[in-house]
């Protein structure tokens, strides 16, 4: 084991909080992601664009250690994470204690909510609080009551989830990871398995911790919302970043041809 | 023909098929909890990483749940002296039979709940930076008591009723005392009715409790 450095390609002020070089990820004989260097500063709100199958969650996935990268390296405040042995930088092991502190810090939101069905609203929300952060009953308690208050379900407190909507169980998620207060939250299509008129008030909640100034990426179909909530935009096709660049420039004004033709398939059938 | 029920005699011999009882719920409640907590054990070495746990466990419930609980009780009887050089009592070498039984069947409740978990409770617990065991502990093992509910009922009337095997080996239970007290007296009617009754009072409330249990957390979320 030896402590190591990324070499920078630049020394960027302000420093990363994150920080991705040469990623790779298989799935058996599959190479979902080929090559991805990236890096996340406080304060952006990325997107992440691209057809199914392109390994957009696959590479949020990886950022949180959902996903084992299969080679290449993710750093946190400059520090790489995962162990080498000596002679052999590509055999990366990974602490459990290491991926812990890591999504401690990196929170995420998913497609499918993911509470925990056997605790209420409040439990869910303070779960993290006591078994992770070990904080004292009442005063996670005060903080999970006010993050479910910013979400608008302080009056559904002591409610299971299956008694709630779709919108409202994404909302209760959104309070849970908040309550830890990351760093950065992920957000993996948290719109895309409720039915249309529940998505908007999970993005109003989305868009309430953009005003914030939270550091965000978000992997979505919702085009219109990307616009005004990212910083950044990226488009993913194949594994690589086909196109980078302000919300304008890929969305409006896409350089690539192929960035071109997965926006027309969007607005293939608008009126 | 008529046959003349001999109440007088259920009333003479129920202190001794109370004392009876009372060895089958030694039999029955420890053997019970000592399995479960093995099965659990064992299951999560059916579901770790490792292959020589994942074999040793394979091969473990299958062995117990292979070859005949009568066997297997005589078997910890004779052979433990040949084998280790000690001599178990009865009662032991049943107790540790049951347990042992009930454990590898408790495993496989285990293991089929665990693994009937969806892959999201995982990951939502990991994304806030819990541990596996924390996971298991606080997420994964109450879901599984929920589902498995029934399951776990099955086992604990099954082991019950299992623990009057123990009477082939002497142990002074329930059944013993009755098949005692029917061939002294000759009344094998009188008395066998008065031990399934006993039996049945003995188990029917574990699964009322159950029923009940299910009804009430059937309410929840």
């Amino acid at each position: 084991m030896q402590a190591e450095t990324l070499s920078m390609p630049e020394p960027t002020r302000p420093a990363p909080i994150l920080q991705v070089s040469g990623l790779h990820k298989w799935f058996g004989a599959l190479h979902v992601l080929r090559g991805i260097d990236f890096s996340v500063e406080a304060g952006e709100r990325i997107a992440i664009i691209g057809g199914s199958g392109s390994g957009k969650s696959t590479f949020l996935r990886c950022l949180n250690f959902m996903e084992t990268p299969s080679s290449g390296r993710i750093a946190l405040d400059g520090t790489p994470l995962g162990r080498t042995t000596a002679g052999k930088p590509d055999e990366v092991r990974y602490p459990e204690s290491e991926l812990c502190r890591v999504r401690e810090r990196v929170g995420m939101v998913f497609q499918q909510f993911n509470l925990f069905p056997h605790m209420t609203v409040l439990e869910n929300a303070m779960e993290g609080l006591v078994t992770v952060k070990r904080m004292k009953k009442g005063q996670a308690r005060e903080r999970a009551l006010r993050e479910l208050h910013k979400v608008g379900l302080g009056e559904k407190t002591d409610v299971y989830p299956g008694r709630l909507s779709g919108g409202q169980q994404q909302r209760v998620a959104i309070a849970r990871a908040l309550a830890m207060e990351p760093e950065i939250l992920l957000f993996d299509e948290p719109t895309s398995s409720l039915d249309p008129e529940l998505v908007g008030e999970v993005l109003r909640v989305i868009r309430q911790l953009a005003e914030e100034g939270r550091t965000m990426l978000l992997v979505t179909h919702e085009l219109g919302f990307a616009y005004h909530f990212a910083t950044k935009v990226i488009f993913l096709a194949d594994g690589v970043f086909h196109e980078v660049g302000t919300p304008d420039e890929v969305l409006k004004h896409p350089g690539q041809e192929r960035t071109r033709a997965f926006l027309d398939r969007f607005t293939e059938f608008s009126f | 023909m008529e046959y003349s029920f001999d109440a007088a005699l259920v009333v003479e011999t129920f202190p001794i098929l109370m004392r009876g009882f009372l060895v089958t719920l030694e039999l029955w409640l420890p053997s019970l909890a000592i399995g479960l907590a093995a099965g659990l054990l064992l299951a999560l070495a059916r579901l770790s990483g490792s292959r020589l746990l994942r074999g040793g466990s394979l091969a473990y419930i299958e062995l117990f749940r292979d070859t005949p609980v009568l066997i297997q009780l005589i078997w910890f009887y004779y052979a433990f002296p040949i084998i280790i050089g000690v001599q178990l009592s009865p009662f032991t070498a049943a107790l540790l039979g049951l347990a042992l039984n009930t454990s590898a069947y408790g495993a496989e409740i285990f293991r089929g709940g665990i693994q009937s978990i969806a892959r999201g409770q995982w990951e939502g617990a990991k994304a806030l930076g819990m541990r596996h065991a924390d996971v298991l502990r606080r997420i994964i093992l109450p879901q599984v008591f929920k589902l498995m509910l029934p399951a776990f009922t099955n086992r604990a009337v099954e082991v019950a009723k299992m623990s009057s095997l123990a009477s082939v080996l002497s142990v002074h239970e329930l059944m013993y005392q009755g098949r005692l007290l029917s061939s002294t007296y000759y009344r094998p009617f009188e008395i066998l009715t008065t031990v399934a009754v006993v039996y049945f009072v003995l188990i029917y409330p574990a699964t009322f409790l159950s029923m009940t249990l299910e009804r009430r957390m059937a309410g929840k979320g």
